[in-house]
C-alpha cells in the first residue's frame, strides 16, 4: 500500500505544518454533529420515512378508515386527527433521538467523538438539534398532507405559531427521554422494542384519535391527565380545530396550554438528569 | 528527545463492581517509540487504553500523556492524542473526506488546514480514489486505513491504538506496520494493545505483558525471549513406530523431552548449535528416518507460555473486555 519502494517514503510526504490547535466551542462542535447528522439524511432519505409516508399513512388510515367510525362533536374528523397526529409525531422524536444515540454508542463513534478535546454535551447538543429538525420535517409533512384533506387553522397567525411552538417545547421534553432510553439499551433492536411497547399506548391512550369523552370513565381520566393530550387539546384550542373541553373533563384539558407547558418542563426536569447519567455512564467506566 | 516520557501509567486500578480488571498496572513510554501491551483477551489491555485516553475513569492511579494528567487535564490529554478504536469507528455514511472534514473540525483545525491535509492523509493511505465513496461501500481494510487516517488528522505526538490489526488479512497488516513504522519515523510515540506476538515482535521497542490485570513481564522483544529461557531441537519422524526408540535415544543427548505422538514430534532442550549437531549424528548412526530437524529459538509465544503456563491466543470466544463494557452499562 503504502510503501512499495518507488513511492515516496512517509517523511517526504509534504504536510502542513500542524497549526495552533484551538477546540470549538459547544456551539461549534454542536454544529458540526448537527450537519453530520444531515448529512446521513441526505445519503439515506428513507431515514425520513418515519416523518413522511408513516404520518401520511396514518392520516389517511385514521381519515378515510376509522374516521367514518368516530364521532366528534362540533367539528369535521380531520380537523380534529391533524393536531393529534402531529402531536404523536413529536412524542416520537424520542423514537428518533434514541435510535440515533443508541447506533453512534454502538459504533463506537461516541468514543472517537470523546476522545476529541471537545464539550461532551456537544454531541447530545447536535443530536437534539438535529431531531428537532427531523422531527419538524414530519410536522410540515402532516401540515401539507392535513391541507391536502380539508384541515384547516380558523385562528390568528399568534395563536398558529403558538401552536407550533408548543410542539416543538414537547418535542424538547421528549428528547430526554430519548438520550435516556438510547443510553440505556444495549442495541437498536432493544431500543425498538422498547420504544414501540412504551409510546403506542402512551400516544394511543389520549385524546390524539378518539374523544376521551367514549371511554370508560377509569381510561378517560387516565388519557385525560396523559401529558399527550394537554398538548393535542391545546392544538386544537389554538387552532379551531374542534371544540374546547368538554364540562366533564379532567382539570388540564380546561388549561391546556399552561398544562402542557408545565408538562414539558416537568418531563424535561425529571428525564434530563436521569439521561445525562445514564449518557456518562454508558461510556466514562 | 526529551526526557520526559510520553505516556506514562501510574499505579493504575480500575475496578467494575468486584472484578478487578486492571490491577496497579505503571510502565512509561519514551517519546518517539512503542510499546506494545501484550496479553490474551480480557487481560485488561483496552481497559488500560480507555484510561489513558479518558474515556474511563480509573478506580485509583492515574497517568500522563504528553507530560498532561489524564484525571487533572483531560482536556490537553485530548488534544495531544489521537486513539484507533478496536472496531474502525468512522461514520459509515459519511465519505472518506467528510470523516477527516468531520473529526478534523472537531479536534479544533480550521478547515483551510483540514482539507489538504486530508487529501494528503488520503494519498498516503492509498484512498484517494475513494476519497469521496461512502465508507459503506469500504473493505475492513480500507475501513481500518480511514480509520487510522482520521486519527491522524490533527497530527497528534501520541496514538493509541486497539488491536489495529484485528481482522486484517496478512498483506493489509503489513501495509499497516509500515504506515505504523512510518509515522514512528516522525517522532510520533505509538501505544498500540494486541495478542499478536509476532505484532509486538515486529513494531515495539518495549512490550508489557499483561495478564488478568497485572503486568507480568516487560521488556524488548529481546530481553523477554531471553527470559523464555533456551532454544530447542525439534524434529519430526518418518515413521510413528520409531517414536518409543527416539524418545530414548534423545533423552541420552538432553535432559528434557517433549513428545507429541500425532505430530511424530518431539522437542529437546539445547543450547545452541553444538547440542544440535550431537543429536543430529545420534540420529543418522541410529538409522531412525527424519523428516525434519530443527534449532527453535524461542518465540515471543514461549515467553507467554512460561510466563503465564498458558498460551496467548487460545483464549479464544467470549471477550472479557467486551463483557466487562457491558458491566459498566449495568453497574452505574
Amino acid at each position: 500500500m503504502t510503501t512499495t519502494p518507488t513511492r515516496p517514503a512517509a517523511a517526504e510526504v509534504a504536510r502542513p505544518e500542524r497549526p495552533e490547535v484551538s477546540p470549538p466551542s459547544l456551539l461549534g462542535a454542536s454544529l458540526i454533529v448537527v450537519r453530520r447528522n444531515l448529512i446521513h439524511i441526505k445519503r439515506m432519505p428513507e431515514l425520513l420515512l418515519d416523518v413522511t409516508i408513516q404520518p401520511i399513512m396514518f392520516v389517511c388510515l385514521f381519515a378515510f378508515v376509522f374516521g367514518g367510525s368516530i364521532a366528534v362533536s362540533g367539528s369535521d374528523y380531520r380537523e380534529f386527527l391533524v393536531p393529534g397526529i402531529m402531536a404523536q409525531t413529536m412524542a416520537f422524536a424520542s423514537f428518533i433521538v434514541a435510535i440515533g444515540l443508541n447506533t453512534d454508542l454502538d459504533k463506537g463513534l461516541v468514543d472517537r467523538f470523546k476522545s476529541l478535546p471537545i464539550s461532551r454535551a456537544s454531541i447530545l447538543v447536535g443530536r437534539s438539534v438535529s431531531s428537532l429538525l427531523h422531527s419538524s420535517i414530519g410536522i410540515t409533512v402532516m401540515a401539507l398532507t392535513g391541507l391536502a384533506i380539508g384541515w384547516r387553522v380558523h385562528n390568528g397567525v399568534l395563536d398558529t405559531v403558538l401552536g407550533f411552538a408548543l410542539l416543538l417545547l414537547f418535542g424538547f421534553a421528549m428528547i430526554w427521554l430519548g438520550i435516556l432510553v438510547g443510553s440505556m439499551m444495549r442495541s437498536v433492536e432493544a431500543v425498538n422494542g422498547f420504544m414501540f411497547t412504551v409510546m403506542f399506548p402512551i400516544t394511543f391512550v389520549a385524546n390524539t384519535f378518539a374523544p376521551t369523552s367514549n371511554m370508560p370513565d377509569w381510561l378517560a381520566t387516565i388519557a385525560e391527565w396523559n401529558p399527550l393530550s394537554s398538548l393535542v387539546q391545546a392544538l386544537r384550542d389554538l387552532w379551531g380545530n374542534g371544540e374546547p373541553a368538554t364540562a366533564d373533563s379532567a382539570w388540564p384539558l380546561h388549561h391546556p396550554e399552561l398544562v402542557t407547558v408545565v408538562w414539558a418542563v416537568a418531563l424535561t426536569a425529571i428525564f434530563m438528569p436521569l439521561a445525562l447519567r445514564a449518557f456518562a455512564a454508558r461510556s466514562r467506566d | 528527545m526529551t526526557l520526559t516520557p510520553a505516556v506514562e501509567a501510574i499505579d493504575l486500578v480500575k475496578r467494575f463492581g468486584d472484578n478487578t480488571a486492571v490491577d496497579h498496572v505503571s510502565f512509561a513510554v519514551p517519546a518517539g517509540t512503542v510499546l506494545g501491551l501484550l496479553g490474551p483477551n480480557g487481560a485488561g489491555k483496552t481497559t488500560t487504553v480507555r484510561m489513558l485516553t479518558t474515556l474511563s475513569r480509573p478506580t485509583s492511579g492515574t497517568g500522563r500523556v504528553a507530560g498532561y494528567d489524564i484525571l487533572d487535564e483531560p482536556e490537553a490529554v485530548r488534544r495531544s492524542m489521537g486513539l484507533v478504536g478496536q472496531a474502525a469507528t468512522v461514520d459509515e455514511l459519511l465519505t472518506a473526506r467528510e470523516n477527516l472534514w468531520m473529526i478534523g473540525r472537531l479536534a479544533g483545525l480550521p478547515t483551510s488546514y483540514v482539507r489538504p491535509a486530508g487529501d494528503d492523509l488520503l494519498e498516503r493511505f492509498s484512498l484517494t480514489d475513494a476519497a469521496d465513496k461512502v465508507v459503506k461501500q469500504f473493505s475492513g481494510g480500507m475501513r481500518r486505513r480511514l480509520d487510522l487516517a482520521v486519527s491522524l488528522i490533527a497530527a497528534p505526538p501520541v496514538l493509541f491504538l486497539d488491536e489495529p490489526t484485528t481482522g486484517l488479512d496478512p498483506r493489509s497488516r503489513n501495509d499497516l506496520w509500515d504506515v505504523l513504522r512510518g509515522l514512528v519515523g516522525e517522532g510520533t510515540t505509538l501505544v498500540l494493545t494486541t495478542q499478536y506476538l509476532e505484532e509486538a515482535d515486529q513494531l515495539c521497542d518495549d512490550i508489557v505483558v499483561i495478564d488478568r490485570g497485572t503486568v507480568i513481564a516487560s521488556g524488548t522483544p529481546t530481553q523477554l525471549k531471553d527470559q523464555a529461557g533456551a532454544a530447542s531441537v525439534v524434529l519430526t519422524l518418518t515413521h510413528t513406530a520409531d517414536l518409543e526408540r527416539a524418545e530414548s535415544l534423545l533423552r541420552s543427548c538432553a535432559p528434557e523431552v517433549y513428545v507429541e505422538p500425532a505430530a511424530r514430534r518431539l522437542t529437546a532442550q539445547a543450547h545452541g548449535l553444538d547440542d544440535m549437531t550431537r543429536i543430529a549424528h545420534a540420529f543418522a548412526d541410529s538409522g531412525i528416518t527424519v523428516d525434519d530437524l530443527g534449532l527453535q529459538r524461542p518465540s515471543l509465544d514461549d515467553v507467554f507460555l512460561a510466563l503465564t503456563g498458558h498460551r496467548a491466543e487460545e483464549t479464544g470466544g467470549d471477550d472479557l473486555d467486551d463483557e466487562l463494557d457491558s458491566l459498566e452499562g449495568a453497574t452505574r
